[in-house]
């Protein structure tokens, strides 16, 4: 009896009807796609992009050259140069950060001693040219001024977690 | 000239300049592809001898499974051209006698007319309607039954022959069987086991521990 | 049309005869771009997703997705066909136009109405056999001239696959002759007319052959879930690896060019052609259409349901399964036509 089950279901593809019934009942299920520039998915607070250097509200930059943020990152992206400022305080010279390298660990977030370097919820942009995703200090320090706001608060919202 | 000759004239140029390459080609897949090109014009030519049938087979069989065989092995040779031109010189003598039998042979059976060896008359024009595909079955398995069964019986046991020199099961083979292996249910495989939950006498593990 | 004749002379029936050759293969040729964006929708949807959705023509919102055969075909056109070291030129082009050519050239004795055929010879059924048996000479020549070792493990894999099924393929084709007492497609297609509608057609006595003609099929084309030839997590894309824009794009339409044509003659021979699934309504082409689609949607579903077959059980496939099928069957439907119990007989012959 067994014997002339297995032939007819067998025979009569019936593991492939099953399978195929899955995926036609699958046909008409409500679609999932988000479509993408109309449509967008909602983001953490501790959302990874791009990086941005932020300001202290009195407008000098938070970044003390203590290069942490060099030393920890695991895909050397980022490149630090520093000396004495007039003032006598130690700050960048130069502070890039290769996009191309970043893989959006965010230990250099993590590593800084005073919230300088962030990354904030930007991940949509593009470089035409080869340098183009080298991001200078100027560029991050203008990214941190626009964001400012947006990351201050995902910073405050994040705050009871740290 | 009449289309049908101008049509025999090209494809038996064609014919005898693929015919040609296929022996003098240098590398062997060009061989075997204008050997597929002799065997799609001999079709064509047959066509035009309204052997449809015979015409189609030979497309069927010859171009479409026996030569993509060869070229299946062909392709795969490791081929050193200085080795097979070796001999090229000592094979000559012998080649060209037999190629000159044949010849011989070809042209007496051709002019069969000159030499008064063929009897029959020219075949008379077909009537409409005619299919020589039910002609040929109808003489295959009608008068001809025992000879078709019996080729066919010898090409078998060549078949079986064939296998059974080459095939070579070794004992220590593991391989699967796909009809078991979808005879498969879970009732054969899986037991579940109805137990009680023992997590809630197991005692609660203490705060802070591994996050030293 | 009259005057065209006097005009052109001789000349005449060369120019009609392309002329419908022009009027099966553009329709074709249309029909390829949006089998697909089809195959793209449908599996899209199965797999719970939308598919293209953002060309259209013009703009218009309701047309959109529609455009996207076209702007892939216009992309392809536009890209340069690279050629690698040490391949052979010749052959390498070649080989895309040896794979379209059945695909097209089978197309002459299909028949899409009772008159609506462009040769209606006797042999048809061989053609078609012999025309679609030559397509796997695209393949295995451009694994061939490709000189690339993925490339030339794909047309293996093909030139095996394609010579197994084409047995079973044939002995399929078998049952259907013996059902037609003909080779001739229209002559087939007329011998399923009976008074049951769509039980009468070859599908019902001739079902595992049926069965065996349409996996067969899949596995010709060399689709999924008997894709092996192009296998892209084994060997990256097989026999067209090397390929780039039109030479690609050739291949391609190739493909699906000759889905649609598999599909067509199982409408033919199994699913009663342009004949009507219900007896009282009237026979056309539309019929046939549907049908063709019905089969297509059919391997876009395989496609979305099955993984890809191992090459050993390919084989077990085709040698020890299929075969042994179709002539068993045949060994069913031959003793059952001698026997009075026999229900699809007509009364043609």
């Amino acid at each position: 009896m067994n014997a002339i089950r297995e032939f007819f279901r067998t025979f009569l593809l019936f593991e492939l009807v099953k399978g195929m019934a899955l995926t036609g009942r699958h046909m008409f299920a409500r679609k999932i796609t988000i479509q993408f520039p109309d449509e967008k998915t909602p983001q953490s607070p501790r959302f990874r992009g791009l990086h941005a250097l932020r300001r202290y509200p009195n407008g000098e930059e938070r970044c003390i050259a203590c290069k942490l943020c060099e030393a920890v990152c695991p895909a050397l992206a980022i490149t630090i140069e520093s000396d004495q400022r007039t003032d006598g305080t130690r700050r960048t010279t130069r502070y890039e950060i290769d996009l191309t390298k970043c893989i959006f660990c965010g230990f250099c977030e993590e590593s800084c001693p005073v919230d300088s370097i962030v990354e904030t919820r930007i991940f949509e942009y593009h470089g035409e040219r080869r340098g183009d995703l080298v991001y200078t200090k100027e560029m991050l320090l203008a990214i941190g001024d626009r964001y400012e706001d947006q990351i201050a608060q995902d910073r405050a919202s994040d705050a009871a977690y740290r | 000239m009449s289309f049908q000759s101008a049509v025999f004239w090209v494809f038996s140029a064609i014919l005898l300049f693929a015919a040609l390459r296929v022996i003098t080609a240098r590398n062997p897949v060009h061989a075997a592809l204008f050997l597929v090109l002799a065997f799609a014009t001999s079709a064509g030519l047959w066509m035009l001898l309204e052997a449809e049938f015979l015409a189609i087979t030979l497309v069927l069989v010859y171009v479409g499974a026996v030569m993509v065989l060869f070229l299946f092995v062909v392709m795969m040779l490791d081929i050193n051209l200085d080795r097979l031109r070796e001999g090229y010189w000592d094979y000559l003598v012998p080649a060209l006698v037999v190629a000159g039998v044949m010849v011989a042979e070809m042209a007496t059976i051709l002019w069969g007319r000159y030499f008064q060896l063929v009897a029959s008359p020219a075949p008379a024009a077909k009537a409409a309607g005619y299919s020589n595909t039910r002609e040929l079955g109808r003489l295959i398995y009608t008068d001809y039954v025992y000879a078709f069964e019996i080729a066919a019986v010898i090409l078998l046991v060549a078949i079986v022959a064939a296998i059974a020199l080459t095939l070579r099961s070794r004992k220590d083979t593991k391989y699967q069987d796909p009809a078991r292996q979808i005879a498969v249910r879970k009732e054969d495989r899986v037991r579940i086991v109805s137990m009680s939950a023992e997590g809630a006498t197991a005692p609660e593990p203490e705060k802070g521990t591994g996050s030293a | 049309m009259e005057y065209f004749e006097t005009l052109l002379g001789p000349a005449w029936p060369v120019v009609w005869t392309l002329a419908k050759i022009v009027a099966i293969v553009l329709p074709l040729m249309i029909g390829v771009a949006y089998l697909t964006l089809a195959e793209r929708k449908v599996i899209g949807y199965m797999q719970v997703r939308l598919g293209p959705n953002r060309v259209s023509f013009f703009g218009l919102r309701w047309l959109r997705g529609w455009g996207q055969p076209i702007a892939d075909g216009l992309k392809l056109l536009t890209k340069e066909i690279i050629i690698p070291t040490g391949a052979n030129k010749f052959l390498f082009i070649l080989a895309p136009i040896l794979s379209i050519m059945p695909a097209l050239a089978a197309w002459a004795v299909v028949p899409f109405d009772p008159n609506l055929v462009l040769a209606n010879v006797d042999a048809g059924l061989l053609y078609v056999l012999a025309i679609t048996s030559m397509g796997v000479y695209g393949v295995i020549i451009a694994g061939w001239a490709s000189n690339s070792k993925y490339a030339f493990l794909g047309s293996l894999r093909s030139a095996a696959q394609i010579v197994s099924y084409e047995i079973a393929m044939g002995f399929a084709l078998v049952g259907v002759l013996m059902m037609a007492h003909s080779l001739n497609l229209v002559e087939i297609v007329k011998q399923q007319q009976g008074s049951y509608g769509a039980l009468s057609w070859n599908w019902v006595p001739l079902f595992p052959m049926f069965l065996v003609y349409l996996i067969s099929g899949v596995a010709e084309t060399n689709r999924a879930p008997f894709d092996v030839a192009e296998g892209e997590s084994e060997i990256v894309a097989g026999f067209h690896v090397e390929y780039s824009g039109m030479a690609f794009a050739v291949f391609f339409l190739a493909e699906y060019a000759n889905m649609i044509l598999v599909s067509t003659l199982c409408a033919t021979m199994f699913l009663g052609g342009w004949l009507s699934p219900i007896p009282g309504l009237p026979d056309g082409f539309p019929w046939l259409l549907a049908k063709v689609a019905f089969v297509l949607f059919l391997f876009l579903w395989f496609r979305a349901t099955f993984p890809r077959y191992r090459y050993d059980q390919i084989m077990r496939l085709g040698w020890k399964v299929f075969i042994p099928v179709t002539l068993v069957w045949l060994l069913v439907i031959g003793g059952w036509m001698q026997t009075p119990y026999w229900l699809w007989a007509s009364g043609a012959h």
